[in-house]
């Protein structure tokens, strides 16, 4: 029987088949934050039942925490409980945690790949939608719920159902400035936000094979937002180097074994997906949002489309925009780059390549918050940092951020905000913000204008 | 976990799609530390205004609707995997929430709290939506044992799919981690077996 990358990785990972029932899907790795583990540390202590494997599990925090001023104590008291929260289970579990000011602290999703702990052939799992980020490495990872998180945190294991198979295949030549997130920005336009629901996707084709590591996590992070609980790409080449000696990936033989291993991952030839589509590279461009959910994304240069349902009109009436408006030209008055979709070095390379030489618009305030504390060097490594400040923008510090405004970081009410982020939901970066997802280059572009452009007439 | 056979009700009809959970419960809530209170949260935004007036406008403050089960558009619960929305929804006093389609995720968390998804057509979505517009307190029952959901009125039922093993831990108020845990020594095994 020919597998899928997605059925090699899921049958070696079965403890057991319930009869007509779920699975038993044992878990590899387990990654927590302060928002969505409290209430399973404290479903465990309640049942007295110990964490089972706390030596697979890792911590950071980053949902609640400041991008600023990271040395003095959180100013929010909620959220100083539920990070001071976190660091207790931790210590009482003996849970690795690298919180606030430790050198690994950083966005889960950014992280836990660039320290290894990401593998190809594992499963993995977070209180969190985007952990569908890690399918990049031809891991399986999805988010969870609370409850699952102390199912986890009980067996090691989760109790699911085998979800059906989903490919997207994107073939050509990418036309310039056309970057990973407009990629999948296109695919759920065109696919809408429910299409993956019941799924697990595997991206495919020419597109993803020449994508940077870096490039395929916006890809996969995104998967949720057309439905599906994860998006793989298959490992290869690209994939073995960029693990290869990251803190805590195998080492020497241990690593030449696995990498055997991953090597026989790939979905075989001739194998059969419940669902496919296919797409032409050159079909696509920079793309924006102009509603209420990440399906509703247009090409830069495209107009707003018209349809007539009460959904839509409402999600208009709340980005107060019209049917068949151009958004080339909007003044917008706040630019966000980061979050677990584009906070790695290379958005903020695509950014400083863009900004070197210009200035920030005087209209505009821009956070620039990098994803890890490791990234946050690195762009001071390379210079780019002096880029950002010579054109008038102040790097913060990590965490989520503006993505979902759960710390001081809110757009404020009726506000746009061209984001790198991955939902335009109401209120998603403040009560009554307004969200425009686009890539890191248009959002660098934005920053610059204070207004959208017409990216690709600079490009072409 | 709480218990769930069979309810009868009337209904809150919520006829917005792709209800994500940032609207069901808004990120700012979620700094609690007990699955407690979220209720009072429940679609905030939706609910109040900026200064915390009601907004008269959205179903949830129009006293001609109440009910424990919510009616609600396609695509119900996408976005966030926060558990959050599932416990405001329970916790406001919902038992059930039909739709034509739910995210996974949400519709997981939901099973996980006692609260029962119900997934029907868009026609009888769209039937329920017009009877309870006819009139607020329409009754509907919901049969877990049977799988099938029926406007008492007119008798118009459909049926509902859910896995048998959810349905018992359901029927029972079993939840997940009993299970997992007496399946301790399969699940060594499996590891050793890895390693």
């Amino acid at each position: 029987m020919k597998k899928t990358l997605f059925d090699k990785v899921w049958d070696a990972h079965v403890v057991k088949e319930i009869e007509d029932g779920p699975q038993i899907l044992y878990i590899d790795k387990h990654l927590i934050h302060e928002v969505t583990s409290p209430q399973a540390f404290g479903e465990l202590e309640q049942r007295g039942v110990p964490v089972f494997r706390p030596d697979q599990i890792v911590a950071t925090a980053d949902h609640n925490t400041p991008t600023e001023d990271q040395h003095l104590p959180v100013k929010d008291v909620l959220s100083r409980n539920q990070l001071e929260q976190l660091t207790k289970n931790c210590n009482k579990n003996n849970i690795t945690l690298y919180g606030l000011g430790h050198k690994y602290n950083g966005i889960v999703h950014v992280m836990a790949p660039e320290l290894g702990i990401t593998q190809p052939g594992m499963t993995m799992v977070c209180g969190d939608s985007h952990t569908s980020t890690h399918g990049a490495f031809g891991t399986i990872a999805f988010g969870i719920g609370t409850s699952q998180v102390a199912q986890v945190f009980a067996s090691q294991c989760l109790l699911l159902q085998k979800p059906k198979s989903l490919r997207v295949n994107v073939n050509g030549k990418l036309k310039p400035g056309v970057l990973p997130k407009d990629v999948i920005l296109y695919v759920i336009s065109k696919l809408g936000t429910n299409a993956g629901t019941g799924y697990f996707c595997e991206y495919a084709g020419n597109v993803f094979e020449d994508m940077s590591m870096e490039g395929r996590m916006t890809v996969c992070n995104m998967s949720i937002e057309m439905g599906a609980r994860g998006g793989m790409i298959a490992p290869d080449e690209t994939t073995f180097e960029y693990v290869k000696g990251r803190e805590f990936a195998p080492k020497g033989e241990d690593f030449d074994k696995k990498e055997a291993y991953w090597k026989t991952l790939p979905t075989d030839e001739g194998a059969v997906f419940d669902k496919e589509y296919h797409f032409d590279a050159a079909d696509i461009e920079p793309m924006i949002t102009y509603g209420t959910n990440p399906g509703m994304g247009i090409k830069i240069s495209e107009n707003i489309p018209v349809e007539h349902n009460a959904s839509f009109e409402k999600s208009l009436a709340y980005m107060n925009f019209k049917k068949g408006q151009s958004l080339i030209n909007q003044e917008i008055n706040y630019v966000f780059i980061g979050s677990c979709t584009n906070s790695r070095i290379e958005d903020f390379r695509i950014a400083a390549n863009y900004i070197k030489g210009k200035k920030k618009a005087d209209n505009v305030t821009a956070w620039f918050v990098p994803g890890s504390q490791q990234v946050a060097q690195q762009i001071v490594e390379e210079g780019l940092k002096e880029v950002f400040e010579n054109a008038g923008f102040k790097l913060r510090q990590p965490g989520c951020s503006a993505c979902l405004a759960m710390n001081d970081d809110k757009i404020p009410e009726g506000e746009y905000c061209v984001s790198t982020s991955n939902r335009n939901f109401e209120g998603r970066q403040g009560q009554g913000a307004r969200t425009i997802l686009a890539s890191p280059l248009v959002a660098a572009a934005t920053a610059v204008e204070g207004k959208i452009i017409d990216i690709t007439k600079q490009l072409n | 976990m709480d218990k769930f056979t069979k309810l009868t009700s009337s209904a809150l009809p919520l006829s917005i799609e792709n209800v994500d959970t940032d609207q069901i419960i808004p990120a700012r809530f979620l700094k609690a530390t007990s699955r407690d209170g979220f209720g009072e949260n429940l679609f905030r935004d939706w609910r109040y205004h900026k200064d915390g007036s009601e907004n008269k406008k959205f179903v949830m403050n129009n006293i001609t609707y109440s009910g424990k089960i919510l009616v609600a558009g396609d695509n119900f619960g996408c976005g966030s995997s926060r558990e959050h929305a599932a416990w405001a929804i329970h916790d406001y006093g919902f038992k059930v929430v039909v739709s034509s389609f739910f995210a996974d995720i949400f519709k997981g968390n939901a099973l996980n709290n006692g609260v029962l998804p119900v997934q029907v057509s868009p026609e009888y979505l769209q039937e329920l939506f017009n009877e309870i517009e006819k009139d607020a307190n329409t009754q509907i029952e919901v049969d877990l044992e049977a799988q099938k959901i029926t406007l008492v009125a007119t008798g118009a039922s459909s049926d509902f799919e859910i896995n048998n093993y959810k349905k018992t831990c359901l029927i029972n108020g079993y939840d997940d981690i009993d299970f997992l845990i007496s399946n301790t020594t399969e699940i060594e095994a499996f590891e050793n077996a890895k390693a």
